[in-house]
C-alpha cells in the first residue's frame, strides 16, 4: 500500500512550527515511516507546480502554518484545501492570527512606509519600496500582493482541525501525530470537524503550579520592574498573565519560568474573543471602588491591545483597528 | 434618509430594568433607539459583549446598573465599573469612538434619570454619526480587493 502523503507548509509564519514538528526528536523517524512527505517548503525543495498537478483530495494530511496576509499565502491555502483529505491549522499564526496579526493594528501602506522609509536602522537611499507589479524591458515582474488586513487560515479556506500554540508544544506534536498514525492504521473514526488538538479544555491557569490566593491589585507591573516571587500566581503580584483567558495544553512551561503567560494557546473553550476576556478578567482583580483611583491603575498597564491579543487579533471579534 | 442610531443597552435586573420600567409606566416618553437587554447584574457584561454588539452593527452601547453600593450581587456593579475604562482604552486602539460606549446607574426608582441618560445618549450618537466598521476586513480574501486597495498593486 502507498504510504499516505503529507504536506507541510509555511505562510505568514517564523518557521517556527516547523522547527517545532522536527523537535518531536526521533518521533520524527516514525513520521518518515509512515509518510510520504510530498511538499515541505522548510525541508524539502519543491516547485509550487508540482503541488498543483497532484490529484485532488490526494494528500492525507496538511498541517498549515502561517497566517495568510498576501495573495501568495491564499492561493496556497485554496491549493492545498483542494488537494488535502485534511487540512489542519497549525500553530497560533494559522489559527488566529499571531504575531503577524498585530499588523492589524495598521496599514499597509503605513507598514511599507515605516519598514522601507522610516525605521531608524534603514540604509534604504533611494527609498525603494516593493511593489506587486514591475514593468522591465524584459516583460512584467510579479511578487505577490500583500494584504491590509491578516486573517487566519479558517477565515479564508474550509479548516479541519486546529492545533494551537506558538509553537505547538512538541510533546502535543507528537501526541497529534501518533493518534493520526493509529487513526489511518486502524481506520478509527476522525475527531468531529472542528476539534482543537494538541490542547486541553481548561486554561492555562488550570496547569499551572503556583500559589494562587486572592487577588487584588493596585498596580500592574511591566515582569522587569519587580523582582517575582516563585510561588505565587504572577498575577496576585501586578504582573499580566494572560494564563486566565488562554487555553491549557501547554504545560504552563512559561509560568514555571518566571516569566506570565502571553496567550499563546489561544481562546479557551466557549470564549470568542481573548482579549476582551482577558479585560474583564483584569476588571475584576482591581482593587479599587473609585472611578478615578480605577482610572490610575488601568493606565499602569503598558498597551492594552497588544499585551491582550498578542496572538490573537486577527481572530477577534474586531479583528483589525479601523481605518 | 436621516441617521437612526441603534443603541443596545444592557440594563440590570434589579435597578435599572425596574428604572426603565417605572419611566414605561409612568408613559414617559424617550427616543426608541435603544433596543434592551435584560441582565441579572451590570457585571454580567462581559466586554466581549460590547464588542460584539458594536460589530453587529450597534453605534452605541449603554450600560446601566445599581448605584455603587447598592448592587443585589454586592460588588458586581463595581467589576463592571473597572471594566468600562479598560473597554474604552481597547476601542480607543482600535479606532472606534470610546464615548459611544456609556455607563450610568440608574436606581429602581429612577425613571425620569433614566428617560434623560437614553435621550441624551441618543443625540449623543447621533451628533457622533453612524459605527462603520471597516466591511472589507471581514471579507475572506483581498485577492478581489475594492478598488482603491486593488489601485495598489500597480
Amino acid at each position: 500500500m502507498a504510504k499516505p502523503k503529507l504536506a507541510v507548509y509555511w505562510a505568514a509564519s517564523c518557521g517556527g512550527c516547523d522547527i517545532a514538528i522536527l523537535d518531536i526528536e526521533e518521533k520524527i523517524l516514525a513520521v518518515a515511516d509512515f509518510f510520504d512527505p510530498v511538499f515541505w517548503p522548510c525541508v524539502m525543495d519543491i516547485k509550487y507546480d508540482d503541488v498543483r498537478k497532484m490529484e485532488d483530495k490526494s494528500i492525507t494530511l496538511t498541517l498549515f502554518n502561517g497566517a495568510i496576509r498576501s495573495d501568495e499565502n491564499y492561493e496556497i491555502a485554496k491549493l492545498l484545501r483542494e488537494k488535502s483529505v485534511v487540512l489542519c491549522a497549525f500553530g497560533s499564526c494559522a489559527s488566529e492570527g499571531c504575531i503577524p496579526g498585530l499588523a492589524n493594528l495598521y496599514t499597509r501602506d503605513s507598514i511599507l512606509d515605516y519598514v522601507y522609509k522610516k525605521s531608524p536602522s534603514l540604509e534604504n537611499g533611494s527609498a525603494v519600496v516593493p511593489r506587486p507589479i514591475v514593468h522591465v524591458p524584459e516583460g512584467v515582474l510579479n511578487i505577490p500582493f500583500l494584504w491590509n488586513t491578516v486573517r487566519t487560515l479558517p477565515q479564508v479556506v474550509d479548516v479541519d482541525y486546529i492545533i494551537p500554540g506558538c509553537p505547538p508544544q512538541s510533546d502535543q506534536i507528537a501526541a497529534v501525530i501518533e493518534a493520526v498514525i493509529d487513526i489511518l492504521k486502524t481506520g478509527k473514526p476522525l475527531p468531529p470537524k472542528g476539534t482543537v488538538l494538541g490542547a486541553t479544555d481548561k486554561t492555562c491557569c488550570d496547569e499551572c503550579p503556583r500559589e494562587k490566593n486572592v487577588k487584588k491589585i493596585k498596580k500592574f507591573v511591566r515582569p522587569f520592574e519587580i523582582k517575582s516571587d516563585p510561588q505565587i500566581c504572577l498575577l496576585e503580584q501586578g504582573i499580566i498573565c494572560l494564563g486566565p483567558a488562554t487555553r491549557s495544553g501547554c504545560g504552563a512551561k512559561c509560568v514555571k519560568a518566571g516569566v506570565p503567560c502571553r496567550g499563546c494557546y489561544g481562546l479557551p473553550v466557549n470564549v470568542r474573543d481573548q482579549g476582551a476576556k482577558m479585560a474583564s478578567a483584569l476588571a475584576s482583580v482591581i482593587d479599587s471602588t473609585d472611578p478615578v483611583e480605577v482610572e490610575a491603575i488601568i493606565d499602569t498597564i503598558a498597551d492594552p491591545v497588544g499585551t491582550f491579543y498578542r496572538f490573537s487579533l486577527a481572530a477577534s471579534m474586531l479583528r483589525r483597528a479601523q481605518v | 434618509m436621516s441617521f437612526e442610531p441603534k443603541i443596545i443597552g444592557f440594563l440590570c435586573n434589579w435597578c435599572s430594568y425596574t428604572g426603565a420600567d417605572l419611566a414605561g409606566t409612568a408613559r414617559m416618553k424617550y427616543p426608541p433607539n435603544m433596543t434592551s437587554i435584560r441582565v441579572m447584574c451590570s457585571g454580567r457584561v462581559d466586554p466581549g459583549f460590547i464588542l460584539d454588539a458594536f460589530q453587529k452593527g450597534a453605534d452605541g452601547v449603554l450600560i446601566c446598573g445599581c448605584h455603587p453600593g447598592d448592587c443585589h450581587y454586592v460588588e458586581g456593579n463595581y467589576k463592571c465599573m473597572r471594566r468600562i475604562p479598560l473597554t474604552k482604552k481597547i476601542m480607543k486602539e482600535m479606532g472606534i469612538e470610546p464615548r459611544r460606549l456609556r455607563l450610568e446607574w440608574v436606581s429602581a426608582s429612577e425613571g425620569a434619570r433614566f428617560q434623560q441618560i437614553v435621550t441624551e445618549f441618543t443625540e449623543q450618537i447621533r451628533a457622533l454619526g453612524p459605527l462603520t466598521l471597516n466591511e472589507w476586513a471581514f471579507a475572506p480574501t483581498e485577492a478581489e480587493a475594492p478598488h482603491e486597495q486593488a489601485a495598489g498593486r500597480e
